[in-house]
């Protein structure tokens, strides 16, 4: 049995400088070209609405000119009043995404409060940019991170760069293979003074505009019940939307755009 | 003979002496089940350095005695937790292995350090019901002990532990449970403390079942 002391102490000052002092951060170098041989996450989006931010992220991951999984989930709660969307190098990104939530959860446990949202963004912004060696031999991980900033009292959202850049949107923002054409979408249609039901509603429908032009992208999948993960962030919180209202909204969706 | 040689027994008895003169002179803890879970309650005048918090999804801890002593512990159990959590999987987090190893480090310290730690833990895990539920109480020399129910540490811990075992109801609601912490407080401090501080371990849908109350 282990005795504690070791883990007594000031030092270390975070849950990824913990992994470091005893060996256990992950691996985030290979040694040559490496795109093309791990599956990719592809399209999510987040838009500010006019209490807070909705996130959606399609389920498919490809593996080249493949479908990888039908079901994987790419927008995650990060915390409390938090989440992050990924798009990208799918076994990295879980990677990223559950050590950015243990992270947040250890800062708050030990220090008996939530961090800023900002510094959620600053720190996302660090593990991305750890990353570049990665990204370098083409395995590359692109997050996107919104929630709500009880200090200023309104949803957030900020985009990254692959080199850890990081970017707050005053709208939308997008990444993955169909960010483009969703990104294109909502710029014709979006403000902030957006309800909630007209962001959800809006979100759907970039990414079935974004379906309908890049093939890496799944739309709703009504045949088999596969649908787009859908979340809300509000002053309450990180909520995820009831599955039949997905759908309801994606069929809507379909209706109106193909 | 060695003139600096002490006899082992009067080596634990002063060194016990010493340690639990420091946990009598801190503010009792006292935890018990409700019919949602566990009530955590405490006397402690400050808003911010707490004794109670959260260490893991369904674990609470709990300290008594000096505040940087049992806080260095705390700190420690969450990283020991997170770590866990982390390279294996959330539910492999557990109180057992966490009193374990609180109880390894004090004895430890007790035995090895030039100063034994004046304090005692609580480690408090939620079950899916009630039978489920685990009270650990480690003590400042690394005793571990497993209670049934309800459980109290710090000074006066014996007899709160009897107050509250007198007819203790798992199926109680919070706030008799609450009524029941705060009047064993009374009756063992002679007048009713006025700063409380109060947490719960509860069940129901959420992962973190930890939660302040606000007392």
């Amino acid at each position: 049995m282990e005795d504690l002391r070791s883990l007594t102490g000031v030092s270390p000052t975070g849950f990824g400088e913990l992994l470091a002092s005893r060996g256990l951060s992950p691996v985030w170098t290979v040694e040559s070209e490496a795109s093309g041989l791990a599956p990719e996450a592809t399209t999510v989006l987040a838009l500010r609405y006019e209490d807070g931010v909705v996130m959606l992220g399609d389920r498919q991951a490809t593996e080249g000119y493949s479908v990888a999984h039908r079901e994987m989930q790419k927008v995650f709660e990060a915390d409390k009043y938090s989440g992050v969307a990924v798009s990208g190098t799918a076994g990295l990104a879980l990677e990223m995404i559950r050590l950015f939530h243990t992270e947040l959860e250890h800062y708050e446990k030990i220090e008996g409060t939530l961090l800023s949202l900002e510094g959620k963004a600053t720190f996302l912004a660090r593990m991305v940019r750890q990353q570049l060696p990665l990204a370098m031999q083409g395995l590359v991980v692109v997050p996107l991170f919104a929630g709500y900033d009880r200090r200023a009292e309104a949803g957030r959202l900020y985009t990254f760069d692959v080199v850890g850049g990081r970017y707050e949107e005053t709208h939308y923002g997008a990444t993955g293979s169909g960010a483009r054409e969703a990104k294109s979408f909502l710029r014709t249609s979006t403000t902030t003074s957006l309800t909630e039901d007209a962001a959800l509603a809006l979100a759907m429908d970039a990414l079935v505009f974004a379906a309908e032009e890049d093939v890496a992208t799944a739309g709703p999948d009504v045949r088999r019940g596969i649908f787009p993960t859908l979340i809300v962030i509000d002053e309450e919180g990180y909520r995820d939307i009831e599955e039949g209202q997905i759908a309801a909204y994606a069929q809507a969706s379909l209706d109106r755009l193909t | 003979m060695n003139p600096f040689y002490v006899p082992p027994e009067q080596l634990v008895k002063d060194r016990a002496e010493f340690a639990r003169k420091g946990v009598a002179r801190g503010r009792a803890i006292v935890a018990l089940q409700f019919e949602g879970g566990i009530l955590l309650l405490a006397e402690n005048h400050s808003s911010t350095l707490f004794k109670i918090s959260e260490i893991y999804d369904r674990i609470a801890f709990a300290g008594v005695g000096r505040f940087n002593e049992f806080e260095s512990l705390r700190v420690a159990g969450v990283r020991h937790a997170d770590l866990k959590g982390y390279m294996y999987a959330r539910d492999d987090v557990q109180a057992k292995a966490l009193a374990n190893a609180f109880a390894q480090t004090l004895g430890n310290i007790f035995t090895h350090e030039v100063k034994p730690y004046e304090v005692e833990v609580l480690i408090v895990e939620l079950g899916d019901s009630p039978t489920e539920d685990r009270l650990y109480r480690v003590l400042y020399d690394g005793t571990l002990v497993e209670e049934a129910g309800t459980t109290a540490i710090g000074g006066p811990a014996e007899e709160l532990s009897a107050l509250l075992n007198d007819g203790h109801d798992a199926d109680q609601t919070l706030s008799s449970a609450l009524d029941k912490a705060m009047a064993a407080f009374t009756a063992v401090k002679g007048d009713t403390p006025t700063d409380w501080e109060g947490a719960v371990l509860e069940r129901g849908d959420g992962r973190r079942s930890f939660r302040r109350l606000d007392l």
